[in-house]
């Protein structure tokens, strides 16, 4: 046994997808212990919020310490954030089309750009061929625009209550700076929001999760169906050999999907829990196991131990677990495995059918993908909200069937290269 | 040839066996679901009726229409006969359109874009897969990870990487949908240009998915060949290389084609949810829609053209495997 331990992990497959694997399971176990928010939690209004890291304004603005940064570049990154390259061609085809300027406009020279733009641009002129859009969009840029060559301060103000007139309260100039630390306030959406404004991070995680819980029950009930199928049909022969054969080939030719989603639907939205649809998962893709559990049986049952301990008296489930199951433990291991990434795969299909979990109470990998899909994510260019997801089922997928092949390769030598 | 016909015949028997157990349970699962179906359409058709008398008359009406008063076994004589005649009933969803019009709206749809895509898949598959066990090195240290990974992608992971990268942001082929919202179907070119671009992006995606695991078989496959003694009995004796590949091949091929009859259930689902995806308007759409719509003669109706359609398939594989392996023929006559 211990032999075998050392071999499984020096088979370098085994331990790449182990590492994958355990570092998959790991952060699942980690994560909620750094950050405890609920993973349905809501944290903004608006939906797909791009990655990043959020400070309040607020806080930032009341931070105690304030510090003074002189950065030669921070002007015409401040102007470069506002009007981009775009704007500059779009801003000199106004002028030229308005007949103000030539093209030879330097539109790089903001100051002159923007001393023409103020100086003739006029809302009202439609230019011919510009569309409705096209003067809206003028307009905004107009707006923004404002005071973008502006060095005075920002002034921060406050209602008297007394004489109901404005007062400045504190000046922000241009060099001041917050230390992001300092901010009470600050929250990193390592992968943004998604369509209902929840962190996607957080979500992925506990989703993560649940599709592993989901797999490991499904496999655990298919490999359970397939095991003692496969060894009382595999051993009593008979009868009892020609049913299981029978409903096996049955179950092997009708395709596992199609019952999954007539099982799924019967039961209902309200009663499809998380583990309802493992249990249903698994009853649907016992077949393999069992087959190949048969077959290896079949093979196994005429060996002279097991004659002996025939004629020892024992009886037929003492002789099916100490004689025969030692022999193909090994194998069933494998089964296992590929079933609960099979099983994994399966939610996320069903899911994205409309007959994964009921969705109030958790999220399954299955579940985020079916919420990126119907919000039009992959079409609106929100890829936070489904690739990683994508990733993590392809990754734990993929772990498992390295893990797979690796054993394989230990338990079969004829396999090894 | 005599063997041959019996083997026909036994697997013969054996598909009407499986038809049948289709049948029943496509029957008996949906219409164990809880809750009444009818009380969901009347509901959508009573809005803004406030006569609970005409309600009731509307209830009655559709329950009537859609046999769910009678005892089950009655419903199950009446399904099987008037499957037969092609007759599925109403869909509720969807009413007043016919079960049969919606399915066969979508049926071709979803054979002409699964079995070539997946036959393409496991012809190029096997191709690569043969290709890296006889070359090894570099090609094959390359290809086996890339494999391995890529058959682990799950077919709507890459349905939608494919959908964003030359959909969306090369702009190169549509979105959605089976061909121009704009254009109604007809024979002219520019409706068949448009289905052949629409047709792209679900097409290699499910291709993509198949060849991976489809090489992974073979490679494996043909190593065990490669070492086998035929192999080294037929390198002593001075046969070249060329010869014993094809030998190699063709023994190889035999365990794939089982392979495929019997892993063909899975990639049909998983090409169904692909489909989705693309708003392809085959039967996975059609699923979908039913789903949202909790309209049980649909998804049985769906559920049934997708088992009858994989098990011709696996039937038509049995039979031409049959062909091919003699040993077939050989087991039949013992």
């Amino acid at each position: 046994m211990n032999h075998q331990l050392r071999q499984i992990f020096q088979s370098g497959r085994f331990l790449v997808g182990f590492v994958i694997f355990l570092s998959i399971v790991l952060t699942v176990l980690i994560y909620p212990l750094i950050i405890p928010d609920k993973p349905l939690q809501i944290v903004s209004r608006g939906t797909f919020l791009p990655p990043g890291i959020y400070a309040s304004i607020y806080d930032s603005m009341n931070t105690v310490n304030r510090y003074t940064l002189i950065l030669d570049d921070a002007a015409s990154k401040r102007i470069a954030s506002k009007l981009n390259a775009e704007d500059r061609v779009a801003m000199q085809e106004w002028l030229v089309g308005a007949g103000v300027a030539t093209a030879d406009l330097d539109i790089n020279d903001t100051a002159q750009l923007l001393e023409t733009w103020d100086a003739n641009f006029d809302p009202a002129v439609r230019l011919p061929g510009m569309t409705n859009a096209d003067r809206n969009y003028y307009i905004r840029l107009d707006a923004k625009l404002d005071g973008l060559l502006a060095t005075e301060d920002a002034i921060i103000a406050a209602m008297n209550p007394t004489t109901s007139t404005l007062e400045q309260a504190d000046a922000i100039t241009q060099l001041d700076y917050v230390n992001i630390g300092e901010v009470s306030n600050v929250r990193i959406l390592l992968l943004g929001t998604d369509n209902f404004g929840r962190d996607v991070l957080t979500e992925l995680v506990s989703a993560t999760g649940v599709s592993l819980g989901i797999g490991f029950v499904a496999g655990i009930v298919a490999t359970a169906i397939g095991l003692v199928l496969g060894l009382f049909s595999g051993y009593i022969g008979g009868w009892v050999d020609d049913i299981i054969v029978f409903i096996t080939n049955l179950f092997t030719v009708i395709p596992s999907f199609v019952l999954l989603i007539l099982i799924s639907f019967s039961i209902g939205q309200e009663q499809r829990g998380a583990i309802t649809v493992a249990v249903v998962i698994g009853f649907t893709s016992w077949v393999w196991t069992a087959r190949a559990v048969r077959a290896q049986v079949i093979s196994l049952r005429n060996r002279d131990h097991v004659n002996l301990s025939k004629l020892s008296g024992h009886s037929t489930v003492h002789i099916l677990v100490t004689d025969i199951l030692p022999y193909i433990a090994s194998y069933v291991v494998m089964a296992l495995i590929l079933q609960i990434s099979s099983g994994i795969l399966a939610e996320a299909g069903l899911s994205i059918l409309g007959l994964g979990p009921r969705t109030t109470e958790v999220p399954t990998l299955g579940l985020m993908m079916n919420w990126g899909m119907i919000y039009q994510a992959h079409i609106l260019g929100k890829w936070w909200a489904y690739f990683p997801v994508i990733m993590t089922i392809a990754l734990i997928s993929f772990s498992m069937n390295l893990m797979n092949t690796g054993l394989d390769q230990v338990f079969n030598p004829t396999l090894r290269d | 040839m005599k063997e041959y016909r019996s083997y026909f015949l036994k697997k013969l028997g054996w598909f009407v066996v499986t038809l049948i157990a289709a049948f029943i349970l496509n029957f008996t699962l949906p219409r164990l679901m809880p809750g009444d179906p009818v009380s969901a359409i009347v509901a959508r058709m009573a809005q803004g009726m406030s006569n609970a008398s005409g309600v009731q008359a509307v209830y009655e009406q559709y329950t009537e229409l859609f046999g769910t008063n009678k005892p089950i076994t009655t419903q199950f004589f009446i399904y099987i006969q008037n499957v037969f005649r092609g007759d599925f009933g109403f869909s509720i969803s969807q009413y007043p359109r016919t079960v049969a019009d919606v399915i066969s709206a979508s049926v071709l749809w979803t054979i002409a874009l699964q079995f070539p895509a997946i036959l393409v898949g496991w012809i190029l598959g096997n191709a690569l897969g043969a290709l890296a066990a006889y070359l090894k090195g570099g090609f094959d240290r390359i290809l086996l990870p890339f494999s391995i990974f890529m058959s682990n992608i799950p077919a709507f992971g890459m349905s939608v990487i494919l959908l964003v990268v030359f959909a969306v942001n090369l702009g190169w082929f549509p979105t959605s949908g089976g061909y121009g919202h704009d254009l109604i179907p007809n024979a002219s070119p520019e409706f068949v240009w448009s289905v052949i671009v629409h047709y792209q992006l679900p097409f290699w995606s499910i291709v993509l998915i198949t060849i991976g695991g489809q090489a992974i078989g073979m490679r494996s496959m043909a190593i065990y060949e490669l070492n086998a003694d035929y192999v080294k009995y037929a390198r002593f004796l001075g046969i070249k290389d060329a010869k014993i590949i094809q030998y190699v091949f063709r023994n190889a091929m035999l365990p794939q084609i089982t392979g495929l009859a019997l892993s063909i259930g899975t990639m049909v689902g998983g090409a169904l949810v692909a489909e989705i995806i693309f708003s392809y308007p085959g039967l996975g759409t059609t699923i979908l829609s039913a789903v949202l719509g909790g309209d049980y003669p649909l998804i049985s109706a769906a559920t049934l053209i997708v088992t009858v359609m994989v098990l011709v398939a696996f039937f038509i594989l049995e039979i031409v495997y049959g062909l091919i392996d003699p040993r077939i023929r050989v087991a039949q006559s013992e």
